[in-house]
């Protein structure tokens, strides 16, 4: 979607103003930052604890860049929405929590079937249900991965400070591009509001992944791994359907190859980009027999209690997943490479250490609390000595 | 499953020949110019033996003949929406069509050329906001039935009937689910025996047309198949009309509807439409006793208010006024 | 000139039914597909309404009428 040259260089201006100083910001607020620096042009969503902030600065910093804010009606129009826009040419984000995220599945699915780029944000909220609302877990983990029907794949990252919040937002839109697919955000009520010093960057300093589109004679569904795409109004008569369709997009139910084709492709575009998309934080310790691996708000006291250990005289590795989907195989692998116990504290009942489990070799303990309370440093370290001894 | 064979690029590639022979592909259309042209008037084109409508044009013909059934009040709305669209010649590359799941969304697509986007059960209207806010120059134009609009879907259509979104939605009312065999939907009348309500109906049912005229919309109608030109000017004025407008469209569906009424031919249910409708002047003079079993067909409401997209671009083009006189950069044309 | 697409003709009969002077017919020639397309009885009945053009699913049946597609090109 292009602007006139004028209305680029009063964003910019805009922006340079906005990265002019340090903020001390919430996470959500720093997300809905990334998301205007990324150039989201279309935010549909619907209030929530604890994402509302994303949206309520979402109002107040599009109108200023050009984009669109839209309260809908619910998360499912929200979500309709984003899809809708993406198609029309935006850069479409929403930003919800566990009840809303759970309402968004279809079209969550939807966007995976018509591999339509955009970010949903999950500001995960202690559940099931409407559980603690204005409390915090990590409980959507395999939510985000299989909340939406049939064989698919999905991208999802994790981020534990406020600066994160903002640069992977960033990530965020390039991935969903880049890939052709949604991308979640697996934020949680602790970053999400907690406060911290963000410096943000100046907006020529950011290089936005293009979105390729088709020409005459390309296919938008096919031919490729990731096709190119086609906006409205191109003039290519582009159809979009949920329903398993050929390359061109035409329907085609009744040919079993037709969907073995189009599913396995949709599968293999992540599955085969594992690795590029994988980003792991590893501080390892050579001969380490124990390590931490955490993710998210935990992610911080995991890494108070390590270099407390350390303190201690004990060998510790720290390992921080980023991403969460796909699962970074490899480097998590190899950074558990003769470890002899590998704790994983979660705020939910295991969720991520199911799939650590599946790929390392060492023991796999999982930590876990729930109940909104956050693991303490202390009752880490406390955790990593009975696991060294 | 064999990861190895999910990363390996070439496996696709061999699997994409085998079973896409060059032949089966139509060629993606862009940039047509002109629907109708190398056809002269009064002549008539001649294709696999049979001589084809002009306005065939405006149509996918590979995906034809339709699978609409026999005496489908579907196909009708497809002809009378074909119809409006030349008259009015609208350039299809300047269109959208969104719709949502059932008989009735099958409509538009994929049988109609142009951009069509076929989403989930009931969003249709969600997803058309999205499309209609970032490309508020095309029509973006809504086709679906009663149980999608009006079922599922009903709140996301009286919200974009109070937002007054420049959208248009022919809701297709055939007052059953009938893709999935015929069970018993929001506008089913009461007292009808359907698979669902195998005894009969205890549900009063919804006057659709009249609840999106309370909740804002600008333009509302109602007419039904067996009124064409009546249905095809009312599209008309409905895509012309800057604001929400909705066309509420009673349709035959004999063999979902028909097969637990007993109208199983599309003409005994036309008959049905024609005998129960009257139209929006005479009902005024009526009573409910009288009005009991009938349907009001006209313009119900007309009004004009603010329409959506056009108070977000105002908003934004103040606020970039507003930080273009703060840097002192040049005015522009806001977005 | 009442044109008749007897290929996609699905034997509906709504056009023969409502065409307010009787100009069609049910035909007893069978289509390929095994139904009775309509057939022109009362040509010089016509007065080009189109009202069956309109009414037709399956855009089978359609006028021909220099003056009329003049008027709309």
């Amino acid at each position: 979607m292009s602007k006139p040259p004028e209305n680029a260089a009063l964003t910019n201006r805009y922006l340079e103003k906005l990265a002019a100083k340090a903020h001390f910001i919430q996470g959500d607020e720093a997300a809905a930052l990334g998301a205007i620096f990324a150039g989201c042009d279309f935010f549909g969503g619907y209030p929530i604890t604890p994402a509302s902030e994303v949206a309520e600065v979402m109002a107040r910093e599009l109108p200023a860049t050009g984009g669109y804010y839209v309260q809908l009606e619910d998360e499912l129009a929200s979500i309709s929405a984003v899809v809708g826009a993406a198609w029309a040419g935006a850069r479409a984000m929403t930003a919800t929590s566990g009840p809303g995220f759970s309402l968004m599945q279809e079209n969550i699915g939807y966007a995976c079937m018509t591999e339509t780029p955009c970010v949903v944000v999950d500001v995960q909220r202690s559940g099931p249900s409407t559980g603690q609302a204005t409390l915090a877990a990590q409980g959507d983990v395999m939510q985000a991965r299989w909340g939406t029907h049939g064989d698919h794949e999905i991208i999802a990252l994790a981020p534990a400070s406020g600066q994160e919040c903002f640069d992977l937002m960033i990530r965020c839109f390039d991935l969903a591009e880049e890939y052709r697919t949604p991308v979640i955000f697996l934020m949680d009520g602790e970053i999400g509001h907690l406060r911290e010093r963000v410096v943000l960057p100046h907006p020529d300093e950011i290089e936005r992944f293009p979105r390729r589109k088709a020409v005459a004679g390309q296919d938008v569904f096919g031919g490729e791994m990731v096709p190119p795409m086609l906006e409205f109004g191109d003039g290519g008569f582009v159809h979009v359907t949920g329903s398993t369709h050929k390359a061109n997009g035409m329907r085609d139910v009744q040919t079993q190859a037709v969907h073995d084709r189009l599913v396995r492709r949709l599968v293999a575009k992540i599955e085969s980009a594992r690795e590029r998309i994988a980003m792991v934080e590893v501080d390892a310790e050579d001969n380490a027999t124990v390590a931490v691996l955490a993710y998210g708000a935990t992610a911080r006291p995991a890494r108070g209690a390590v270099l407390g250990a350390r303190r201690a005289g004990r060998r510790v590795s720290f390992v921080r997943p980023i991403t969460i989907w796909p699962f970074p195989i490899r480097a998590v692998r190899d950074a558990c490479r003769g470890l002899r116990r590998l704790l994983v504290p979660e705020m939910n009942l295991g969720q991520l250490a199911r799939e650590v489990e599946r790929h390392v070799d060492c023991e796999v303990v999982p930590i876990s609390r729930i109940g909104g309370v956050i693991h303490s440093s202390r009752e880490l370290y406390a955790e990593i000595e009975k696991a060294v001894s | 499953m064999n990861l190895i064979e999910l990363n390996d690029p070439e496996y696709f590639q061999e699997l994409y020949a085998a079973t896409m022979p060059e032949s089966a592909r139509p060629v993606p259309s862009y940039g047509i110019e002109d629907p109708l042209r190398g056809l002269v008037p009064g002549e008539v084109e001649v294709r696999e033996g049979a001589p084809k409508q002009r306005l065939l044009r405006y149509l996918r013909r590979e995906i034809l003949p339709t699978t609409f059934c026999v005496g489908c009040g579907g196909g009708t709305v497809l002809n009378t929406f074909t119809h409006a669209i030349d008259e009015m010649k609208i350039d299809p590359r300047e269109m959208v069509c969104v719709t949502g799941i059932g008989c009735s969304s099958w409509i538009p697509s994929p049988y109609f050329l142009c951009d069509t986007l076929h989403t989930t059960h009931g969003r249709a209207i969600a997803f058309a906001l999205g499309v209609k806010v970032m490309k508020p120059e095309m029509k973006v134009i809504i086709i679906a039935g009663d149980g999608d609009l009006a079922g599922i879907g009903g709140n996301h259509l009286i919200h974009a009937a109070r937002r007054n979104i420049d959208l248009s939605v022919f809701l297709v009312n055939n007052f059953i689910y009938g893709m999935t065999g015929g069970q018993v939907s929001p506008t089913t009348p009461f007292g009808v025996r359907t698979t669902t309500t195998p005894y009969r109906n205890v549900e009063h049912p919804f006057k659709i047309a009249d609840v999106v005229a309370a909740a804002g919309g600008s333009y509302v109608a109602r007419w039904t198949t067996y009124h064409p030109f009546q249905l095809m000017e009312s599209m008309q004025a409905a895509i012309r009309k800057q604001g929400f407008s909705f066309i509420e469209i009673m349709s035959q569906c004999p063999v979902s509807y028909g097969k637990t009424t007993g109208m199983r031919e599309g003409i005994d249910i036309l008959k049905y439409l024609r005998d129960a409708s009257v139209n929006v002047d005479d009902a005024k003079g009526m009573s409910e006793e009288e009005l009991e079993g009938k349907i009001v067909i006209g313009k119900l409401a007309e009004r004009r208010r603010t329409e959506f997209c056009d108070g977000l671009r105002r908003l934004n083009q103040e606020r970039r006024q507003a930080l273009a006189a703060e840097f002192g950069v040049g005015a522009e044309s806001g977005r | 000139m009442i044109v008749i697409d007897e290929e996609f003709c699905k034997g509906c009969k709504i056009c023969s039914e409502f065409c307010p002077v009787g100009v069609l017919a049910v035909s007893s020639t069978i289509n390929r597909k095994g139904y009775y397309p309509p057939v022109v009885e009362h040509a010089e009945d016509c007065h080009g309404c189109r009202l069956c053009e309109l009414l037709c699913p399956e855009f089978a049946i359609f006028i021909v009428n220099e003056w009329v597609d003049e008027q709309a090109s």
